[in-house]
């Protein structure tokens, strides 16, 4: 079980998860927060919500669209988007879109193939929680992500960026 | 020229101690070879047949004195004493110690030059012409939209795991020096009917094993929309560009699977969802960056120079030079001089240390501090007086730097092979030599006029065989090397696919070859026609049988 790092002001720091990542051949527990597959949650999501009892969350695999959430997303408290392997960038678009073109509020988890060297880029992507692979330490990402100075390009952290800097 | 602020020098310093930590994990052992790969690579370190090969970026081809001679310094210091220009504005050092690389990017860093996304699957850097702000046949100056790509592309959050590389170009002028139209995206500057500017957007060219002449997806794109453009571009790509296969990875993959109408309707879709006023640069920034470029301190000269005139009466090898490496300026009195790295003997794109010192002092006191790469593997100086012409002739010549053959027979771009290369299967550079060799007699080489000879040592086309008049491509035939000829390519405004030409020939059959189709040519060429125009004309037939009749 990949333990889990919560990013909070800029501090990343160890967190206590809720939540059970759940395959679609297993169970629905009694009780407790799970994260399901985009078709499980699409399948059983309601009917989980219904009960309020407990927090949803939904894994995105990188060929499947975030854009399928937005109804749901006021309701999902994590979308947990996967790394199959660390080069495989689709999750950063997801990422991007859920926080700047649909305003989601919730936790992004990152996980599968989650390295330190990626943590800056997935925090200016709004990503906020992450299953390290590589067994990096709340410092570690910490110092990751706060490595530069400067960025160049808008993103969905709302950094002041280069030009804005120069218009102080 | 655009100076680095306090924050574009404090990025490269930041990237400097970072990449000095990765490399202290991997000398530490902390890190394998596996883990440390994909951390090299996005600093241009590669691992090649015989040491790690440092690829450093020279954004939009522009170096300055100092930053030119710094280079000088590394290749003395840290390689054997020379470096190898690349066919898209980088210098690559071929010897480099791995425990070497942090000091080396510091040394980069401290004169404003970094190795950022030289390499790997991200935004490339930034191909431009190398007669920005010289020529009088540009719009605008492309320097200006190469820099805000530069900022913009530098470290992306959401674009630096791509399915590939990616590489853009940038020209301003109808005649293109940067091999547009086979990027995968080319930006042609261009004036609209009301006096506006806006790039037509050509997306989805390419190379290697399966070559493209990208198709125009926008005409006209107003200035202003760039980057919310390329962000739609890029996205559109980034998701569903193809992960399963390496060689099926490259954006001109899935455009031309889906259709050049088809694509541009993707972007459209996405590029109306970006909110512009987040997305595109405002017009403030965009001023700051312009007048960096705007202030080019020219003096009001005649646009005769008696100087100039008497040299080129009196002094034939001076005539040959101006006939063949002199361009003309937008500035009265100017000059663009191109300084041929293409000698006899030398490997195409390389420069000794002190082969770099002498350019830069040139660029220095000869031409406003400026100093060109040109995706063709030479140098230019791009500002240089018509009076000081005869000295700066006389200076390179005493450094085998006046090589008169700028796009002739023997102005060959070649990859660096088998000699260097791990992914390569045949020695490019040997070939290159044979032909310059068989082409050294300059009268004849005149006569043939422009003919664009460009060698690859694989498949992956490095030395864009593809787009050459005469393309040369290395293959391994059961260990041995052979090389397949091709005609008709072109990477210029006119572009095109070369046809292949026959069987593949050995090694020494290649020089002979390439001897028999100009012969061939000089056969049958118009007035004033070149051999590109030629094979256009009359077909591969009267080549074919130059080259194998005789074999039969």
């Amino acid at each position: 079980m990949p333990k889990l790092i919560e990013l909070v002001d800029g501090q990343a720091r160890w967190a206590e998860d809720t939540f059970t990542a759940l395959t679609d051949e297993d169970p629905i527990p009694p009780s407790g927060d799970v994260i399901l597959s985009l078709a499980r949650f699409q399948a059983e999501g309601d009917a989980l919500l219904a009960s309020n009892s407990r927090q949803v969350g939904v894994r995105i695999e990188p060929d499947q669209e975030v854009e399928g959430l937005a109804y749901d997303l006021p309701r999902i408290a994590v979308v947990a988007l996967a790394f199959p392997k660390f080069r495989d960038g689709r999750a950063y678009t997801s990422a991007r879109l859920l926080r700047e073109r649909f305003g989601y509020q919730g936790q992004i988890r990152a996980v599968g193939d989650v390295l330190q060297e990626q943590a800056g880029f997935m925090v200016r992507c709004g990503f906020d929680a992450f299953e390290p692979a590589d067994g990096a330490t709340p410092e570690v990402l910490t110092k990751a992500a706060n490595r530069f100075r400067h960025v160049y390009q808008r993103a969905a952290d709302d950094r002041p960026i280069a030009l804005d800097e120069r218009a102080v | 020229m655009y100076q680095y602020d306090l924050i574009d020098k404090e990025f490269l310093a930041d990237r400097s101690a970072e990449f000095r930590g990765q490399v202290a994990r991997r000398l530490s052992g902390e890190l394998t070879e596996d883990q440390f790969k994909p951390l090299r690579l996005m600093n241009g370190l590669y691992l090649q047949l015989h040491a790690y090969m440092l690829r450093v970026a020279i954004p939009y081809g522009s170096l300055n004195s100092t930053q030119a001679r710094r280079l000088a310094q590394i290749a003395r210091d840290f390689d054997k004493g020379y470096g190898h220009f690349t066919t898209r504005q980088n210098i690559q050092f071929n010897w480099i110690k791995l425990k070497d690389a942090p000091e080396i990017l510091d040394k980069l860093a401290e004169v404003d030059l970094h190795a950022i996304q030289t390499s790997g699957n991200c935004i490339r850097n930034t191909t431009s012409d190398p007669y920005a702000g010289a020529t009088a046949e540009e719009v605008d100056d492309p320097r200006v939209w190469s820099e805000v790509i530069r900022q913009w592309s530098t470290l992306h959050p959401e674009f630096s795991f791509l399915p590939r590389k990616f590489k853009i170009a940038i020209t301003a002028s109808a005649k293109d020096r940067t091999a547009a139209k086979v990027h995968d995206i080319g930006l042609m500057l261009r004036q609209g009917r009301d006096g506006t500017l806006g790039f037509e957007v050509i997306v989805g060219g390419g190379q290697g094993r399966t070559p493209y002449v990208g198709p125009t997806i926008k005409q006209f794109l107003p200035t202003d929309r760039l980057l919310s453009y390329l962000e739609a571009v890029l996205r559109v790509y980034n998701r569903h560009g193809r992960r399963d296969n390496i060689y099926k990875a490259r954006i001109k993959i899935l455009v031309a699977a889906l259709g050049a109408e088809e694509f541009a309707r993707q972007v459209d879709e996405e590029w109306a969802k970006i909110d512009a006023a987040r997305a595109d640069l405002p017009t403030a920034e965009l001023a700051r960056i312009r007048a960096a470029f705007a202030k080019t301190p020219f003096e009001t000269l005649p646009a005769r120079s008696d100087a100039f005139e008497t040299a080129k009466a009196n002094d034939a090898a001076f005539a040959r030079f101006v006939r063949n490496n002199v361009k003309p300026h937008k500035q009265p009195g100017y000059s663009i001089v191109e300084v041929s790295l293409k000698a006899q003997e030398q490997t195409p794109g390389d420069a000794s240390a002190q082969q770099l010192e002498v350019v830069a002092d040139l660029a220095e006191r000869f031409s406003l501090n400026d100093l060109r790469v040109t995706h063709a593997q030479n140098l230019v100086l791009p500002h240089v007086k018509l009076d000081d012409l005869p000295t700066v002739f006389a200076t390179l010549q005493a450094s085998g730097l006046a090589t008169p053959n700028i796009d002739l027979v023997s102005d060959i771009i070649a990859c660096p092979g088998l000699d260097y290369c791990a992914l390569a299967n045949a020695r490019a550079i040997p070939v290159a030599q044979d032909i310059a060799r068989q082409f050294a007699d300059l009268d004849r080489a005149e006569k043939v006029g422009e003919l664009k000879i460009k060698i690859s040592g694989c498949i992956n086309a490095c030395g864009h065989h593809h787009v050459a008049h005469i393309g040369i491509l290395g293959v391994d035939k059961k260990g041995e090397e052979f090389y397949q000829l091709s005609l008709g390519g072109s990477g210029a405004e006119d572009a095109s696919i070369g046809k292949i030409l026959g069987p593949a020939l050995p090694a020494d059959k290649v020089a002979t070859a390439v001897d028999q189709l100009v012969g061939a040519y000089l056969n049958v060429r118009n007035d004033g026609e070149r051999f590109l125009d030629t094979y256009r004309r009359v077909g591969l037939e009267p080549f074919k049988e130059a080259v194998y009749a005789q074999a039969d």
